[in-house]
């Protein structure tokens, strides 16, 4: 526990050193209120629901960002043969680097905490939804970053893991589109493990624990195939 | 415990079809410093990582205070100070904040922290330092940093890959003399390819080539074997046929090779036995003859052509 920790710290203390956290929150930021300001004029209506659905799309592209330098800049700086010979499993590794993006994900949402106080200064908004908005986002964000992270355990080129980390998501974003022309079973399946459906019932307000389940699912599976690929690796 | 430290037993690591180490065994006792000798690419750094549990095996067995490095990497890991030859350091963080990290990393009880930091840091020179951002810093710093997070857990073996590379001679003094130090009271693996370094710091030196071992010898076996294998550059005005006739003459060269030289000067290298100087041999034929000398001196063998030596399989060419 120490040693997951250990990691985590050592990536806030990165993470808040380096430029590319504080570019990718500016960015994002500037996105997110030119999404919050046209929509809320366009439809007067006091909810994040659209909002959450275009931060949803800007996520695709800014968790692998947040999560691509995890692995492969410690194998382009030599670092990783320290991490690798202090006595610490790959587990602990692991969960340490995914905590410390998670809560460096955490920080960026945090940042649009005006939304909702917006929304609650000059109207009267449900609550509901915008807990269950910003969960689903968390989560979201959360399986995106986990499949980043195994991105960057493949490689050492960061260009590289954002593509793959990128691919990754989007597919998950997009994979019930087929289904409606393959149909049955199948069809059904890839209905299931969209995680822009799941996403929808959030960002609607329905806290369905079988979303919940599926996002930390989807994170567990590539933290583990994170484990994998690190120690395949070494071989 | 009882027992040797490091024993390594038929050791194979195969890359692809590329095989780093052939058959490699060799055995380490407690309190010894062993010396890693070779060129670059000879095996070493795959020596060491494969001893860190790094890179495991592909066949044989390696052993560290006991522990199989395969079955138990935790354990051996434990008992190991490792500085690999890319100072693991994390730009962004300061001296004081990546020695933490390393120290949690170890689990190191927290009450000790502080006491241990402070001595490491004070060891190996980083204290005036520790509050700075290891970006910023040189790489002789660097490399104590390096070295302080490898003596942070006092660890019963510490591994040093080619530990004094890149650094100013001002500091490579240091560093060795610091290695010496530390070696008192612990197990001290290090790597060159710098035979003087070796033969100054270690007590023993295996030697390899092409991922074999091709030497093991005690520091006075290698001194005693490679005394005055040096070669001579000389560069002289006069004829070069006649030149070269002449300093083939000179008792003790064994071989004398032309040089690039510029229009009316003849430039040689002068190879001779073992354990000879024949620098006062060559200035007073030149002067003999009244060729006015314009460069002398005696030139380092490269690594390569030591090994010949140390082997034997190129001979007295």
């Amino acid at each position: 526990m120490r040693r997951i920790w250990a990691v985590c710290r050592k990536e806030l203390l990165c993470t808040f050193a380096s430029p590319v956290f504080y570019i990718v929150a500016t960015v994002n930021l500037i996105l997110f209120g030119v999404f919050f300001y046209n929509i809320i004029v366009a439809s007067r209506e006091a909810h994040l629901r659209y909002v959450f659905h275009n931060i949803a799309v800007t996520l695709l592209f800014t968790s692998p960002m947040l999560t691509m330098r995890l692995f492969a800049e410690e194998r382009k700086l030599g670092t990783f043969e320290l991490l690798m010979t202090s006595p610490m499993t790959l587990l602990e590794l692991v969960l340490g680097k995914l905590l410390g993006a998670a809560l460096t994900f955490g920080v960026l949402l945090a940042l649009t905490v005006d939304f909702p106080v917006l929304l609650l200064s000059f109207g009267r908004p449900d609550w509901g939804p915008l807990v269950t908005g910003y969960l689903g986002l968390f989560l979201m964000g959360l399986a995106f970053m986990s499949a980043g992270m195994f991105a960057s355990s493949l490689t050492d080129n960061q260009v590289v893991a954002v593509v793959i980390g990128f691919g990754i998501a989007l597919l998950l974003f997009i994979i019930s589109w087929f289904s409606a022309q393959v149909g049955g079973p199948v069809g059904d399946f890839l209905e299931g493990m969209s995680i822009s459906n799941r996403f929808e019932n959030f960002a609607r307000g329905v806290l369905d624990t079988g979303d919940v389940i599926f996002c930390l699912s989807l994170t567990g599976i590539f933290t583990f195939l994170t484990v994998r690929s690190l120690d395949w690796r070494r071989w | 415990m009882v027992g040797w430290m490091i024993e390594v037993e038929g050791l194979l690591k195969r890359f692809g079809t590329t095989i780093a180490l052939d058959g490699v065994s060799f055995r380490v006792d407690r309190g010894e410093i062993v010396g890693l000798l070779g060129p670059n690419g000879a095996g070493k750094t795959t020596m060491m990582r494969v001893l860190t549990g790094y890179l495991p095996p592909t066949a044989g067995s390696v052993r560290v205070g006991g522990h199989d490095v395969r079955e138990v990497p935790i354990e051996v890991r434990r008992l190991i100070g490792y500085l690999p030859e890319t100072v693991p350091v994390y730009a962004e963080l300061t001296v004081r904040d990546y020695l933490r990290f390393a120290a949690d990393l170890r689990e190191l009880p927290k009450v000790e922290i502080p006491d241990r930091m402070a001595r490491v840091m004070q060891q190996t020179g980083t204290a005036e330092v520790s509050h700075r951002v290891i970006g910023h810093l040189s790489k002789g710093y660097r490399q104590r940093v390096g070295l302080a997070q490898a003596l942070l857990h006092d660890p019963e073996l510490l591994i040093l890959d080619e530990p004094t590379v890149g650094l100013d001679p001002s500091q490579v003094v240091e560093i060795r003399s610091l290695i010496k130090e530390l070696a008192t009271h612990r197990t001290v693996i290090l790597s060159s390819h710098i035979l003087s370094e070796v033969s100054q710091i270690c007590t023993r030196v295996i030697v390899i080539h092409h991922g074999r071992i091709v030497g093991h010898d005690t520091q006075e076996e290698l001194e005693k074997r490679l005394k005055g294998a040096e070669r001579v550059f000389i560069q002289v005005r006069a004829p070069a046929v006649e030149a070269l006739e002449a300093f083939r003459s000179i008792p003790g060269v064994q071989s004398v090779t032309p040089a690039e030289a510029q229009e009316g000067t003849a430039a040689f290298q002068v190879e001779c036995e073992l354990g000879r100087d024949v620098r006062e041999d060559i200035s007073r034929l030149a002067l003999d003859r009244h060729w006015p000398i314009l460069d002398l001196r005696s030139v380092g063998m490269t690594l390569e052509e030591m090994f010949l030596k140390l082997t034997g399989s190129g001979g007295a060419a």
